[in-house]
């Protein structure tokens, strides 16, 4: 028998995992986190095996499809839980399950202290069988089961440590504004339905040449807009920085490797739709481009080492979107890049939640500094995910941003300038505040044992963690420094993608030597100004006031502010206003139409003393009085 | 030997819980053991379902199966004629799912009357008079699901409006003679317009010894057009306050706040589906030509239900009011589908039915024992009660994620279909009823956030602890026994949303020949 008719041992693991560390509640705390550490690494291998597998078969024959159980049969609509196991999903499987898995055994230490500790381990499980269904459902429904599914796995996780009544809020609030691009998610869906009778991949991709290209560009869009939602990609982007407020594994795993992506993914998976509606197609491109520069600009401006990497995240995506709306010459590299972001992310993520636990859980890089003498493996391995980002030779960034650039270069008209000049700037920017964040947290003058800084609570004594959590560190930057070269020179990663994502060679308008070129001194020089500004020179312990433009960057370029007074207050007002006249009007209204049908002209006092038995008693005899008179006239 | 089918299993699934009703009253020294007993009853009864469902025939799901008909009124044309299709089957398996629930949830529910705290005797009497008014309340729920006949519909319809009102008007909250009155108000104006109605559909078929039979109205003013679309309004209001749609909707918020959480939940979860269960099983097939005339006034009504429950339930500071809106939201969704006249927009609205009824059980329910815990339905009164009652927390938020149709629960399903059947008509109605999915995950999350996150410290009981007091650490979490009743309302959540494929088969036919019949008119 073959593996992959196993692949729903992938998604069944964790989920009976989670559930059962749920149900059983406190009776499996002491040893819920290692069955949850075994329930995330048990797929990772299962995913190896089948990746082995598929390996061994050629292109033609790695798309195989699981069918699991009939889900939904109403009439001609049938929805099949079924799993479509290719190299694209195949591909995020691995992404989740070993940086899922490396992530388990991190929080083992990270959420030692933790009282909860098993709630999490459950969370993180269903989190990883959410995310799987998510990447290897083979139809949209499946799709956005485990698309719904991560986003209440992001809502647990973020709300974690909800007696904190600003993570509660926060936690909300990311889960609502998915769920306003899940909207989108359910009008494409209705107008696939409408549109193609079905919502299975095979049948609406095969279904779409000969589609009117209006339909098809709504549909793009609306599903646009679910990704805009689940990867924090402009106009949806303000729930990110506040996700922070949960634990930092959740922050690697959650909001920088795996579920953020999901729209790349979806981008990718529906490129048939998108290929085929041009018009959407330019849309994708521009969001990924605003967001990237967006992101960057506020990761300038942070001094919360969370938040920056948050910001630094939302960028990185732009880059994934970008690539996805260019079609077949960027669907490649933008997985690509997803890969290779998944690792150094996470493990920048990681090297943050080690800083914070020699900080006791500060986050304001203000008062860190030269963390380097005191945390070795921590600095080490962060310097190296800091590299990746920057895109420097031979790190693993630097071979699928370039990718990227040269592919946002190619094209004609004035689209290749536009999109090319920004992937080009916020590579600039990227080296600017990645290395502001490093250099501000591990070299300078140390800030965090001035007297000053010295809250409420034990003192700080920053020393380097436990080994569950500096392995995954240490594997991390492995990936950080190797995977890029490996996947691009070592196995042919693109073409095993292409057999899915098809292909296209970028044709960039300049030659490529001279984009290199040109990325590098951006880099370089963004990297200079940081580390003059926060390695030579003191980091004041308050920010200063700052430009137009900083002040910007720290409000997150006002997203709230617009979120706020284009939607929540209106809406807050509407609600009140119905609830005052839904008691007023509406009931009055009612009310004032009884009084007037049924002779109830009394007052409402007698109304409601013994009026009910005579109005009732009225309808007996009314009702006898009818049968009489029918009986009689039948005579 | 006779087969399944030749027994009366839904007259016996009528009048056995009447009957032990009225014995469990009239033996007193049974009234000491009427919760146990009444039980016992409920689950004969479920049991009852369970075996007549095992005989019924999938293939022909969309026909009237276990049918028992005898002459009653001749003179009038109104016969007795019980029986079930696949949608009323499910509706009576509903019914008889959730009284032993509610039973047991109320089994400490019912206290002694606030004149008399310490009289163990009326304390007894309620206990017993709680119990029978719910059997008897299960046995006309059956009739009103099963009735084949305009007439003992009609009955049935209206004589379960009294054990409701009883049930409100005596266990309820402090504000409980106004609310049971104005339910009681409300739809005896319904039933007041309906029975208009009815005497027009009475001269019609004047004459005919079996004329009131459904089978027989098919269709019943096809050459009468304006008859016909009058006649359909008095069914479409009586039905419409039942459901209850936007604008008749305002007795609900009231009727569930004061109910006991037990009634509520068969008020909501069972009773108003005989609103929506009559618009596909009476409206459609009597009056085919004015459904199809009002169906696009309707559809709108039904979008305006949905928003407009949606943004009254966030605006609640009462949880039992919320709940209460949360469902005129969901009706609206059934109403949609309903009237969409598509088979999937169908099968969608009678999935969501059973599913509904689930997932409302569950909220109240478990909003109920919150209340008794704390004495207090403002949510204003809570916070970070997921620290002091974590099962209570955990369950409350499962119950809501139901609500907002999270996929793999049994809310997601039957929105999902009314959305894509009812988009397929009308992309415009369906695109806005969409906007539903926002409203309810605001509407659940922020309650949960009132109730259930924050610092454990604020007020209990509406007085003003002092400040930081952990008072509320003191609140047990969930007994036994409420884990234990919970248990099979969760299992349905997770059946309805994991593996509906069984109840969809039961249903789809009965949808395909009830949304035909739209299509065509």
């Amino acid at each position: 028998m073959d593996t992959v008719n196993l692949a729903w041992l992938l998604v069944a693991i964790p989920l009976a995992s989670a559930t059962l560390l749920l149900l059983l509640g406190r009776a499996s705390d002491r040893w819920g986190h290692w069955l949850g550490l075994l329930s995330s690494a048990v797929p990772a291998v299962l995913a190896i095996v089948i990746l082995a597998e598929m390996l061994g078969v050629s292109d033609g024959e790695r798309s195989v499809r699981v069918h699991m159980f009939d889900w939904i049969t109403a009439g001609d609509f049938t929805v099949r839980a079924g799993l479509l196991v290719d190299p694209l999903s195949i591909t995020f499987a691995l992404l989740i399950t070993v940086v899922g898995t490396l992530i388990h055994l991190y929080s083992v230490g990270y959420m030692a202290q933790d009282p909860d500790r098993r709630r999490f381990f459950a969370y993180l499980n269903l989190f990883v069988a959410s995310m799987l269904v998510l990447v290897l459902g083979d139809s949209f429904a499946l799709l956005f089961v485990g698309w719904e599914g991560v986003g209440l796995a992001s809502y647990l996780l973020i709300g974690f440590w909800n007696q904190r009544s600003d993570y509660a809020v926060a936690a909300k609030k990311a889960f609502i504004m998915n769920r306003v691009g899940d909207m989108g998610m359910l009008v494409a869906m209705m107008a696939m339905f409408a549109t193609f009778g079905s919502v299975d991949y095979e049948t609406v991709f095969n279904a779409v040449p000969g589609t009117n290209e209006g339909v098809l560009t709504v549909i793009g869009l609306v599903l646009l807009l679910a990704a805009c939602g689940k990867s924090a990609q402009v106009p949806l982007q303000a729930w990110l920085g506040d996700a922070m407020a949960g634990p930092t594994p959740v922050s690697a795993l959650i909001h920088a490797a795996t579920m953020v992506t999901a729209g790349v993914y979806l981008i990718v998976r529906s490129g048939a739709i998108f290929e085929a509606a041009p018009a959407a197609q330019l849309v994708v491109v521009i969001v990924g481009a605003v967001t990237l520069l967006f992101g960057a600009i506020v990761g300038t401006s942070k001094d919360d080492i969370k938040k920056a990497l948050a910001a630094s995240t939302m960028s990185q995506i732009g880059y994934m979107v970008l690539a996805a709306g260019l079609g077949p010459v960027g669907y490649a590299f933008a997985i690509f890049h997803l890969v290779t972001h998944g690792f150094f992310k996470a493990g920048l993520f990681l090297g943050a939640g080690s800083v914070m636990h020699a900080m006791n859980d500060d986050v304001n890089m203000r008062q860190f500094g030269a963390l380097r003498t005191v945390m070795k493996v921590t600095w080490v391995t962060f310097a190296l995910g800091w590299l990746a980002i920057l895109g420097v030779p031979p790190f693993s960034g630097f071979w699928s941003k370039d990718l990227i650039i040269e592919a946002a270069f190619s094209g004609t008209g004035w689209q290749p300038w536009v999109f090319g000049g920004a992937a080009l700037l916020g590579a600039g920017i990227t080296a600017l505040y990645m290395s502001r964040l490093y250099f501000m947290t591990f070299h300078g003058k140390a800030r965090w044992h001035l007297p000053a800084q010295q809250g409420p609570g034990p003192e700080r004594d920053p020393k380097e963690v436990g080994w569950t959590m500096t392995v995954p560190m240490i594997i991390l930057a492995a990936g950080s420094v190797a995977l890029g070269l490996v996947l691009y020179q070592g196995v042919p990663f693109l073409g095993f993608l292409e057999s899915v994502t098809g292909t296209e060679a970028p044709d960039p308008v300049l030659p490529r030597w001279l984009l290199i070129t040109l990325t590098m001194v951006l880099v370089v020089l963004g990297a200079l100004i940081a580390f003059r500004e926060f390695a030579v020179r003191d980091v004041p312990l308050e920010a200063p006031r700052g430009s137009a433009l900083t002040r910007a960057a720290r409000a997150d370029l006002y997203g709230d502010t617009i979120n706020e007074t284009l939607v929540m207050r209106p809406g807050q007002v509407l609600t009140r206003t119905l609830v005052a006249t839904d008691r007023g009007a509406v009931d009055g209204a009612v009310h004032g139409v009884a009084r007037m049908t049924g002779a109830l002209g009394q007052s409402l006092r007698k109304l409601q003393s013994g009026y009910a038995r005579n109005y009732a008693a009225t309808m007996v005899i009314g009702v006898i009085v009818v049968l009489v008179l029918v009986l009689a006239t039948r005579v | 030997m006779f087969g399944l089918d030749d027994f009366p299993w839904l007259t016996a699934m009528i009048a056995v819980p009447v009957v032990a009703a009225v014995v469990i009253w009239l033996v007193k020294p049974l009234r000491r053991i009427a919760r146990p007993l009444g039980l016992v009853v409920s689950l004969v009864v479920l049991g009852a379902a369970v075996v007549m469902a095992t005989g019924f025939d999938l293939g022909a799901a969309d026909q009237v199966q276990f049918s028992t008909t005898a002459s009653w009124i001749a003179a009038l044309g109104v016969s007795y004629d019980v029986g079930v299709n696949g949608l009323g089957l499910a509706m009576v398996l509903l019914a008889a799912f959730l009284v032993p629930v509610v039973l047991v949830a109320a089994w400490r529910e019912v206290r002694a009357p606030e004149s008399a705290p310490d009289d163990a005797v009326a304390l007894v009497n309620r206990q017993a008079g709680f119990v029978a008014l719910v059997l008897i309340l299960l046995g006309l729920m059956v009739l009103v699901f099963a009735a084949r006949d305009l007439f003992l519909f009609y009955l049935a319809f209206e004589a379960m409006l009294f054990p409701v009102y009883f049930l409100i008007g005596i266990f309820g909250g402090p504000q409980r003679r106004a609310a049971s009155i104005k339910f009681l108000i409300y739809s005896l104006t319904g039933g007041l317009i309906m029975l208009a109605g009815l005497i027009v559909v009475f001269t019609q078929t004047w004459g005919d010894p079996q004329g009131m039979r459904l089978d027989n109205l098919t269709d019943v003013f096809a050459g009468n057009p304006t008859t016909q679309f009058w006649v359909f309004l008095t069914f479409f209001i009586a039905f419409a306050i039942k459901a209850p749609m936007v604008p008749v909707h305002t007795w609900l918020p009231d009727a569930a706040a004061q109910a006991t959480p037990g009634t509520s939940t068969l008020l909501v979860g069972v009773l108003d589906k005989v609103g929506t269960f009559a618009m596909i099983g009476i409206l459609l097939p009597l009056f085919p030509g004015a459904s199809a005339q009002a169906a696009p006034v309707i559809m709108v009504l039904a979008v305006i239900s949905i928003i407009y429950g949606g943004l009254l339930a966030i605006g609640q500071n009462d949880l039992m009011r919320m709940i209460a809106f949360t469902s005129v939201s969901h009706f609206g969704f059934i109403v949609l589908g309903i009237f969409a006249g598509t088979q999937t927009a169908m099968v969608g609205s009678m999935i969501y039915m059973l599913a509904h009824g689930v997932t409302t059980a569950a909220l109240f329910l478990i909003a109920g024992f919150l209340i008794q815990r704390g004495h207090s339905a403002d949510m204003r009164s809570y916070s970070g009660m997921q620290r002091v009652t974590p099962v209570l927390a955990g369950t409350f938020l499962f119950a809501g994620l139901s609500a907002l149709a999270l996929p793999g629960l049994s809310g997601f399903v039957p929105e999902y279909l009314v959305l894509l059947g009812s988009y397929e008509v009308h992309p415009a109605w369906g695109v806005a009823a969409v906007i539903g999915v926002v409203l309810s995950a605001l509407y659940i999350l922020m309650a949960y956030q009132r109730v259930f996150t924050g610092p454990v410290t604020g007020q209990v009981e509406g007085v003003a602890e002092p400040e930081g007091l952990p008072v509320r650490r003191t609140l047990p979490d969930l007994v036994v026994r409420e884990k234990a009743l919970l248990v099979p309302v969760g299992l349905a959540i997770v059946f309805l949303g994991v593996y509906p494929a069984p109840v969809l088969d039961l249903l789809s036919s009965v949808a395909d020949s009830f949304a035909a019949i739209l299509g065509s008119a």
